[in-house]
């Protein structure tokens, strides 16, 4: 790098590696999350196809004689996903965009938001460490007692502390991201942008990070917790002498459920920006959108029982009432994307695809959820395939498809060059048949009850075909990583160069260049309504 | 927000683009309302709440299923352990006599106000006052971090001694090491104070620090009432 410039600008200038480590901006904070997210997605994804490559026939095959690393994985497979993956790539997406569609120039927190994105690698390396001292975790992610405690037949080890360690560590992250979340919303929005102009991303952001405040820090008291109990001799968890085993239940998913509406509410944002771009039409509904996202967030807080209903100590009418009441404002949003569709002016590229795939699966991602409200017919399906299913619709089909949309959407802001749609479209079909492939006949094997997180079946129990067809779908959703890849490969450089506004949207992040200079905007254009920049390609303003 | 925009952005619609404001992505701060710094720590304690929370739903959950509380702890058949458990049962009494936790409160309510004096001090310009007030505070945290390591030192219980000794060092554990790092923050503030970087116009970092500390004491009031009298 020249040194020997005298100016000032030049002298600011550091080597690349550098920039990147150092670095304080929301934009390269950004892309760090979004680089980070998707290689814990290639791992935690690997881990997948190892379950699906055990289960693809009767019997033990891979992991005959190793069955504990059979465990570690589903376990790896559920924290990485849910941990590295989803919730890291959501922020990620919202730290690029949220500052830039408000119109400010960074987070309010530039270095805590530095500091929030390299907590996640090092709590990542944590979680994994597991691997290399004697195994990782393998109470499942969702950890229960007397599963998660330190005894013979349950997690002996350093794996299950170095989980909740990393745990602590990425929980930490996140809160400190939802506090800059939510003081850039209320603090740095430009003139003119007042909270009923807000895009919808970043009013999903800001409800995310309100729960992600409220709930994380719960969640984290209960690992802590747990860390009491396995390596200082608490009581917690521990019903034999004096402990409470639901009271893990209790503490974790009062934390771990709104965490579902963290890992979709962003994702249903990506979409409620690229449905109404490629129909042409503004959204509609966009206060009841917003309400009903506030509404989501509100009754994300009385449903965290319904994951408990089979134990028998949590009041049943109570929580199933609310599961089922907050399919109210999901069930709005469906219309507000439906009608935001209906005689739109369809331009069918791929974002238009994937956010078109996330509204049909997690359409049946909330069937099916509604299905397990219903406390007798949980009872029957608690534990089986049946619920595998239905996560994976909601949190692949929903937020991995919100994230591929939202990927092939804003890839040319952060890169100045579009993404090939050729090879985008062959990703959306492969992934789209593989995730049907894999996660639909799983409704048929819990309904005929096959439990989950076993690594064997009976081979006359008529589970064989079913399961077959799940691996190769796993294997095909693999595939349709490949052409993702190679397009993202190939469109940094020769990509067709993207331009500011290369969609004609309707926010301010497409006022300013492609990739944005460091602090965005040096002029925003007038802020009249939710769509600034159809008022301004259009010269004139709506009645917001 | 109409007036604001068109003070902010430049021109009639359509055209403001054409025209350069530099000013535009850099004027939000210029509001009114609570400072960034002064937001951050508010919102950074509604998730300490909500983390203190966790602790006391886990405290009460334990003590709603055991048959008595404090415990009364069973020995085995040996005269030994009989006693033993006779003297645990004892130590836990803690209501018994709360006398020295109840000194750890009024000391920590203390510091409370003296912290809210010297917030008061620097909002006036009064440096002096503010580095006196906020040096008592200081030196009030610390006496309750000591004060609180010798009654661990003389409670006759351990962490792993029945659910009860679980909970109470959890709980308080956690608020020892809250305090510790809010007395962390009065150091850096003092230390900043010293050095004259404080003003009735500057003095963010004093006011969310103020913010954190009357939170802890909050807490430790809700930790008394619920461990040492309930």
């Amino acid at each position: 790098m020249a040194t020997t410039t005298l100016t000032p600008a030049a002298s600011a200038y550091r080597s690349g590696l550098y920039e990147w480590l150092t670095t304080t901006d929301h934009k390269k904070i950004g892309i760090l999350y979004i680089v980070n997210s998707f290689l814990f997605f290639f791992l935690a994804g690997l881990m997948a196809l190892g379950i699906r490559t055990e289960l693809a026939q009767p019997g033990l095959q891979l992991f005959q004689g190793n069955e504990l690393l059979y465990n570690q994985l589903f376990t790896m497979h559920g924290s990485v996903m849910i941990f590295l993956f989803i919730i890291p790539m959501l922020a990620g997406f919202g730290n690029y965009v949220v500052p830039l569609q408000i119109g400010a120039p960074d987070m309010a927190f530039p270095r805590i938001n530095a500091l929030s994105f390299w907590m996640l690698p090092l709590g990542g390396i944590l979680l994994l460490l597991g691997f290399v001292t004697g195994g990782a975790a393998q109470a499942g992610w969702t950890s229960y007692s007397p599963l998660a405690q330190d005894r013979p037949l349950s997690s002996t080890g350093p794996g299950q502390d170095l989980w909740i360690m990393g745990l602590v560590l990425i929980g930490t992250a996140s809160i400190l991201g939802s506090v800059n979340f939510l003081a850039t919303i209320f603090k740095m929005r430009a003139p003119g942008m007042t909270m009923f102009r807000m895009p919808i991303l970043t009013w999903t952001v800001l409800v995310t990070s309100v729960l992600v405040l409220m709930a994380t820090p719960v969640f984290t008291s209960a690992l802590i917790m747990l860390f009491i109990d396995r390596n200082y001799g608490g009581h917690f968890f521990d019903p034999s002498t004096g402990g409470n085993a639901i009271l893990w239940q209790n503490v974790f998913w009062f934390y771990s459920h709104p965490a579902v509406y963290v890992m979709v509410l962003p994702a249903m944002g990506m979409i409620s920006e690229i449905l109404p771009v490629f129909s042409r039409k503004p959204l509609f509904g966009y206060k009841a959108f917003v309400f009903a996202t506030a509404g989501i967030g509100a009754l994300g807080f009385s449903v965290w029982a319904h994951h408990m209903f089979t134990t028998g100590s949590v009041y049943l009418p109570f929580f199933s009432l609310m599961t089922f009441f907050i399919a109210v404002p999901t069930g709005v949003k469906m219309f507000n994307w439906i009608f935001t569709l209906f005689r739109g002016q369809l331009t069918f590229s791929t974002p238009l695809l994937f956010a078109l795939g996330f509204l049909s699966m997690f359409l049946i991602g909330g069937i099916n959820g509604a299905f397990s409200a219903a406390v007798p017919v949980d009872f029957a399906l608690h534990d089986t395939y049946w619920v595998v299913s239905h996560l994976h619709y909601v949190l692949f089909g929903g937020s991995v498809f919100g994230v591929m949309a939202g990927l092939y959407y804003w890839f040319p802001k952060m890169t100045g060059r579009m993404l090939g749609e050729g090879l985008g479209k062959v990703q959306f079909v492969l992934m789209f048949i593989g995730f049907n492939l894999t996660f639909f006949p799983m409704h048929q094997l819990g309904l005929s009850g096959m439990p989950r997180r076993i690594a064997d079946y009976a081979s006359d129990a008529g589970w064989n075909d079913l399961n077959l067809a799940a691996t190769i779908g796993g294997f095909t959703i693999a595939a349709s990583t490949i052409p993702l890849l190679w397009n993202v490969f190939i469109s940094l450089r020769a990509g067709k160069i993207a331009g500011d506004d290369p969609w004609e949207a309707n926010t301010l992040e497409w006022a300013t260049t492609s990739p944005p200079p460091p602090y965005n905007f040096d002029r925003l254009p007038e802020i009249r309504s939710e769509r600034p920049l159809f008022d301004l390609r259009h010269g004139r303003s709506a009645n917001h | 927000m109409t007036s604001t925009s068109t003070v902010m952005t430049t021109g009639d619609p359509g055209h403001s683009v054409a025209e350069h404001n530099p000013t535009a992505g850099l004027a939000h701060d210029s509001r009114g309302g609570i400072s960034n710094p002064i937001l951050g720590m508010i919102l950074f304690i509604c998730s300490e709440i909500m983390f203190f929370s966790g602790l006391f739903a886990a405290y009460f959950s334990v003590r709603a299923s055991a048959v008595q509380w404090p415990p009364i702890v069973k020995g085995g058949t040996d005269q030994a352990s009989i006693d033993a458990a006779a003297a645990l049962t004892e130590h836990f009494n803690l209501h018994a006599e709360p006398w020295f936790g109840a000194i750890l409160t009024v000391i920590l309510v203390i510091s409370s106000v003296t912290c809210q004096l010297g917030i008061w001090a620097i909002r006036r310009d009064d440096r002096t006052g503010f580095i006196r007030a906020f040096g008592v505070t200081l030196v009030l945290g610390i006496v309750f971090l000591i004060g609180q390591a010798y009654d661990y030192s003389t409670l006759g219980f351990g962490i792993s001694d029945t659910p009860f000794g679980t909970t109470f060092y959890t709980l308080t554990g956690f608020h020892g090491a809250h305090v510790f790092g809010g007395a962390i923050m009065l150091s850096v503030v003092l230390y900043r104070g010293l050095a004259g970087q404080f003003s009735s116009k500057h003095h963010d970092a004093v006011e969310a620090t103020s913010l954190y500390w009357h939170f802890v004491d909050v807490v430790w009031i809700a930790l008394f009432s619920t461990l040492y009298i309930l």
